[in-house]
């Protein structure tokens, strides 16, 4: 109970930190890293509903991300459509052609769904680089309009924009807390422990993996969508795979598979970067090093090893008056029965 | 109510069940007796639609249900408890079996009479329901796998050697249960190395050998068989 309550209170002060930050820190440079580091949260929650809880390793999320953010685009310069109504309009196509993209890609499993979405990633990347009249090709995409106001809120302040963006990251971790505790969040995760299990249950794994990999995809539109209005500039760099790895490096550093994670591994890897950033393109070579021991060492990642932590503290506790009990009865009775415990799967 | 009729399945070139025909009665306990690699859980996997036969058909009370895919299956109320114990260790045992009665996750009210039932089967397990499964010992854990079998709520359960790797005492409080089970009203398919343990529960048992049956009769007329002793009972 204690470790619960104190988990609540840990997200309440980390909420209430995010909400005074702009008040805490004036410095518009942070301010700016802040919002975009909040941005990235939200397409990382995107990358972890499907590859941490589903477990199906996508590595076409950064071509959603373009995607979402150039459909903003067009639809509010080229089209003119209003921006609220595109802002929706842009990640419903996103999401619509990750459905159909997914009713594809599931047919395949593992590393062969891996490589099919990079293909799948590649391509948007391709299509964005080339189709020059539409997304303005290498020079890239101007004129994007900051989020419209909504009656009396205005977004035209970096402030209030920090705003805007931290209530999606809080809608999207309220959902993914709702939805990892209820049945839906459990049928993924028994689709990630063994899928042929998951189907003996009477599980309909084509359709619980399609839900997932729509919703996962509509996280990452949406963090598009909103990288669009806040930075105002897309060029095509954005949907290639090295954004994808900046996403994968972040779940890994977090935690994938955890719902701390992509907040936790999205801040540090951010705040690393930044504070290496005197170096260069050197920094890598820092940087790459710090990240493989990460793996070696918490390869669940950060909120993953904790969590690890507190559940081996928490069985071992519940486990002293058992083990002390059953050494008892092992003195009187010496009926050890050579039963195993079985290993994880 | 299930029948197998004249089934092959395939692994590649490799075939693993040759023309393979039996039934199970309603209310019985069947046993298909066999050695490792006879193809025992090959023809269950087939029954659950995980495998598709390459000929022959597979019915339920008169109906096809070969080419339905496996959640249609359990559906239907056939449902295998797969071999070697495969839980979801991370859950704990009563997320363990809220996932087993997956197919009636909108009956609240049928669930928690379902789970009340496996408690009262495996009182264990009523115990244990907040511990993570992958902590319980070997007999639990083939208790909750049963237990999280019966939670769909089948009219055909499918036990893949439910009884591998248990300690003799944990062996017999197991087919003790399986027949209790059975005389619920579950009609039960009893895959086993251990043929005078099952066969002292079973109605009708099948002799599984490299993929074909090569012996069927009554529990009483295998258990007398010569051959049968000698290869599956040593005496
Ligand atoms: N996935 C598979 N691919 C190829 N061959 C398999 C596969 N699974 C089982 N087999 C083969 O099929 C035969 C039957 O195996 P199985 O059904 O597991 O037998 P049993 O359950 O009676 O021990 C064995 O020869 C085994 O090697
Ligand atoms: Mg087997």
């Amino acid at each position: 109970m204690a470790v619960f309550a104190n988990r609540r209170l840990w997200i309440a002060v980390l909420a209430a930190l995010a909400l005074a930050f702009p008040l805490l820190v004036t410095n518009s440079y942070y301010l700016h890293i802040m919002t975009i580091s909040f941005i990235w949260m939200i397409a990382v929650y995107g990358l972890n509903l499907f590859a941490g809880y589903t477990g199906y390793l996508s590595l076409a999320h950064a071509g959603f991300f373009a995607m979402g953010a150039y459909a903003l685009g067009i639809l509010t310069v080229k089209v003119g459509v209003p921006f609220w109504l595109a802002f929706v309009l842009a990640c419903l196509f996103t999401t619509l052609l990750g459905a159909v993209i997914g009713l594809v890609a599931l047919r395949t499993k593992e590393h062969f769904f891996a490589i099919y979405t990079l293909c799948v990633g590649y391509i948007i990347y391709l299509v964005i680089d080339k189709w020059d009249s539409l997304t303005g090709g290498v020079r890239g995409f101007i004129g994007i309009p900051a989020p419209a106001d909504i009656g009396p809120l205005s977004f035209q302040t970096p402030v209030a924009q920090y705003y805007l963006v931290l209530f999606f990251l809080f809608a999207v971790i309220f959902v993914m807390y709702r939805l990892v505790y209820s049945l839906t969040g459990r049928t993924y995760i028994a689709i990630r422990n063994s899928e042929e299990l998951a189907l003996t249950l009477g599980i309909s794994t084509m359709k619980n993996k399609l839900a997932s990999f729509v919703l996962s995809v509509f996280f990452t539109s949406l963090a598009g969508a909103l990288y669009a209005s806040f930075i105002r500039f897309l060029g095509p760099d954005i949907a290639y795979i090295s954004v994808m790895f900046d996403f994968l490096t972040y779940l890994l550093v977090g935690g994938i598979g955890t719902l701390a994670g992509p907040v936790v591994g999205t801040l540090l890897v951010t705040f690393l970067s930044q504070q290496l950033q005197f170096l260069q393109d050197y920094r890598m070579l820092i940087f790459g090093p710090i990240l493989t021991l990460l793996i070696i060492f918490y390869p669940h990642g950060i909120a993953g090893g904790f969590i690890r932590y507190q559940a081996k503290r928490k069985e071992a506790r519940r486990l002293e008056p058992e083990a002390n009990r059953a050494a008892a009865e092992l003195a009187v009775s010496s009926q050890g029965r050579g039963e195993r415990h079985a290993e994880e799967g | 109510m299930l029948e197998v009729a004249n089934v092959s399945v395939r692994y590649g070139s490799f075939t693993a069940i040759r023309d393979v025909t039996f039934s199970v009665k309603r209310g019985e306990i069947a046993v298909l007796l066999g050695a490792n690699g006879a193809g025992k859980s090959t023809l269950f996997r087939t029954i659950s639609g995980l495998h598709k036969p390459v000929r022959g058909e597979i019915r339920l009370d008169g109906e096809r249900i070969d080419s339905l895919p496996p959640d249609r299956i359990v559906g239907r109320g056939v449902v295998q408890c797969a071999e070697g114990r495969k839980l979801f260790p991370r859950m704990s045992v009563y997320e363990n079996l809220l996932m087993g009665a997956y197919v009636h996750r909108k009956d609240k009210e049928g669930i928690r009479r379902s789970i009340e039932h496996v408690y009262e089967l495996f009182p264990i397990l009523r115990d244990k329901q907040n511990a993570p499964a992958g902590s319980l010992s070997g007999g639990q854990q083939q208790m909750l796998a049963i237990g999280r079998a019966l939670m769909s709520r089948p009219s055909v359960l499918l036990l893949d050697e439910p009884s591998i790797g248990l300690a003799p005492l944990i062996v017999e409080q197991m087919f003790a249960t399986i027949k209790q089970i059975n005389e619920g009203g579950t009609t039960i398919l009893l895959a086993e190395q251990n043929a005078h343990a099952a066969l002292s529960i079973a109605h009708r048992g099948y002799v599984f050998e490299n993929g074909t049956i090569v012996a069927s009769g009554t529990a009483e007329e295998l258990l007398a068989n010569d051959d049968v002793r000698k290869a599956y009972i040593g005496a």
